[in-house]
């Protein structure tokens, strides 16, 4: 059951022009597989939209159309649109190239994945790939994406040496380092957090916090309680389906939908 | 006091447990001795029967008719070039094939037939190989009996490793990484190049090694194409004096290698040359434990900064 948003929900009155993003209609299939069912929602422009629900009820998936990652492997299909603003592109369309989706909406994974290579050439990569070769450019855009990622004052004197050196916590701060150097619209978090001890998840979280002021996020967790610390707007999910869409004080404190409320007060899932 | 007795029935059990570890411990350990020791015999026989004969003059003297003068020169420089076009021929083509079929070519019947056949490749004999290169590059290409026909036979024999080799290592990168290079904005090309070939470079240069491991002890393709048993000069040197300094006239010239110039010796009838003949097997074979002790060596020190 999904709800017709422009009326319903409390941001339904803002002008379009504060929407990062629309999801339209948005269907996905791993072969004949119905993975995502007719989702429509929408990203607040700088503001934190977190996606909850159950194991496997597609937030991955979802989270994953907006980089357009189901491309990498054979089988699967899209269907409906995700626009991103202010150009009004559809990012699903089959003549934008993918390539350029993720120039502009990066990620960050579940497990931290640095590449086997330095701290600084981690965070310069995507800045390379752009083509960027002027080492000043490069040294200035690394230490802000660094500083943006609170990870500057703990790395500045080590920058050659392997990522993987750092600890779990520093190496996830690194990758969203990484993704924040090429000053992407968008930022999606998949579980950023689910392979980390506490303190380091705290650390994320105060940053994830920090980051809303520049950059449009969408994040995925299985946690209730972080989704609830982190975002303005929250989607429950459950089988493919957007069952409840809203913010996020209205969605933990007051929700419509009683499948929601089963969940969120962990009758269910 | 049935807590007792199943005490007992517990400690008989593992007791009976404990024999069969113990019967498979002693039959692997006599099964690795038997190849061991094997392997120990056959090398200090030759290295009883070929070290005195070892010397300077062994290795820069050319074949002769008598024993006591005749050296490796010619077999040893013959080896060394045939390797170089070897591997200048198979470690290309099976690096962009590796990487073709792993990370390009898309999932299909073709594909799989393709994939099939080059893992079967690896266990055609080797005579067979040579057989192809005889009427392939000696006749109808018209290279001849020359060390470019010999590189390349060999070449073709060790490609389905360097194949192998090339697409095992790209496949034990993990799929995060692959993925966090294309959520960046990399293109194929950018990820094959940037990570997935640099992250794999041990594993590929140790399928290469034993590659060439391999191909530098076969004799028969190369006797099919029809090397010499008995060269007494060196072929043209790639060097030259004037512009432009680098001659090709090498890869054409008539060859001898290693086990070529080992089989000649040993059939010989004069004990002489049976010493002759281990001395060569001595250096053969330490050739290419020398390859394979750098293929480990080089997968160790690659390895230490891979960590995932």
């Amino acid at each position: 059951m999904v709800e017709d948003f422009s009326s319903e929900h409390p941001g339904g009155d803002v002008s379009p022009s504060q929407y990062k993003s629309e999801v339209r209609n948005l269907s996905f299939y791993y072969g004949s597989f119905s993975a995502l069912k007719n989702i429509n929602m929408m990203l607040h422009e700088k503001k934190v939209t977190a996606l909850i629900g159950p194991s496997g009820c597609g937030k991955s998936t979802f989270l994953r159309c907006f980089n357009r990652m189901h491309d990498l492997y054979p089988g699967n299909r899209y269907m409906g649109d995700i626009i991103l603003h202010p150009d009004n592109v559809n990012i699903l369309s089959r003549s934008v190239d993918p390539i350029e989706v993720r120039m502009r909406i990066s990620m960050v994974f579940q497990k931290p994945n640095p590449f086997p290579k330095s701290i600084y050439e981690n965070v310069a990569y995507g800045l390379r790939v752009r083509g960027v070769r002027r080492r000043a450019i490069l040294d200035e855009k690394v230490e802000d994406a660094l500083r943006g990622a609170a990870l500057w004052d703990e790395v500045k004197d080590r920058l050659h040496q392997l990522a993987y050196n750092l600890s779990g916590g520093q190496q996830q701060r690194l990758c969203i380092a990484r993704a924040l150097a090429t000053d992407p619209e968008i930022l999606l978090f998949d579980e950023p957090t689910s392979a980390l001890d506490p303190i380091a998840t705290a650390s994320i979280e105060e940053l994830i916090a920090d980051l809303k002021d520049k950059v449009t996020i969408l994040i995925v967790t299985h946690n209730m309680q972080q989704a609830a610390r982190v975002s303005d707007y929250t989607a429950y999910m459950y089988l493919g389906e957007v069952i409840e869409f809203g913010v996020t004080d209205t969605i933990f404190i007051k929700p419509k939908n009683k499948q929601t409320e089963d969940y969120i007060t962990g009758r269910f899932g | 006091m049935s807590d007792a007795r199943n005490l007992r029935e517990i400690r008989a059990i593992i007791a009976r447990h404990k024999l069969g570890d113990m019967i498979f411990l002693v039959t692997g350990l006599l099964v690795l001795m038997i190849a061991v020791l094997t392997f120990i015999a056959l090398f200090s026989h030759m290295l009883i029967d070929g070290l005195p004969r070892l010397s300077w003059d062994f290795f820069t003297s050319f074949p002769s008719r008598r024993p006591g003068s005749a050296g490796i020169l010619s077999a040893w420089v013959g080896t060394t070039l045939v390797m170089i076009v070897t591997a200048a021929a198979a470690v290309p083509l099976g690096i962009g094939a590796g990487i073709y079929l792993e990370e390009y070519a898309p999932k299909n019947i073709l594909t799989e037939i393709i994939e099939i056949n080059v893992t079967n490749l690896a266990g055609v004999p080797s005579i067979i190989y040579g057989l192809l290169a005889l009427s392939l590059f000696v006749h109808q290409l018209g290279f001849g009996q020359s060390i470019l026909s010999a590189g390349l036979a060999l070449a073709l024999l060790i490609l389905p490793i360097v194949i192998v080799a090339t697409r095992e290592a790209i496949r034990a990168i993990p799929v995060t990484i692959r993925e966090g290079a294309y959520a960046l904005g990399a293109t194929k090309w950018q990820t094959v190049s940037d990570h997935l070939l640099p992250y794999s470079a041990a594993g590929i240069l140790t399928g290469i090694i034993i590659g060439l491991a391999r191909a530098i002890g076969e004799t028969a393709p190369i006797i099919t194409i029809g090397a010499l048993t008995f060269i007494a000069f060196l072929p043209p040197s790639p060097f030259k004096e004037e512009f432009p300094y680098i001659s090709f006239e090498w890869l054409m010239a008539p060859f001898t290698v290693m086990p070529i110039q080992m089989f000649n010796w040993v059939s010989r009838p004069e004990e002489a040359f049976q010493v002759n003949a281990a001395a060569a097997g001595l250096v053969l074979v330490v050739m290419t434990l020398t390859m394979n002790a750098l293929a480990i060596y080089l997968r160790y020190r690659m390895r230490k900064n891979l960590k995932w």
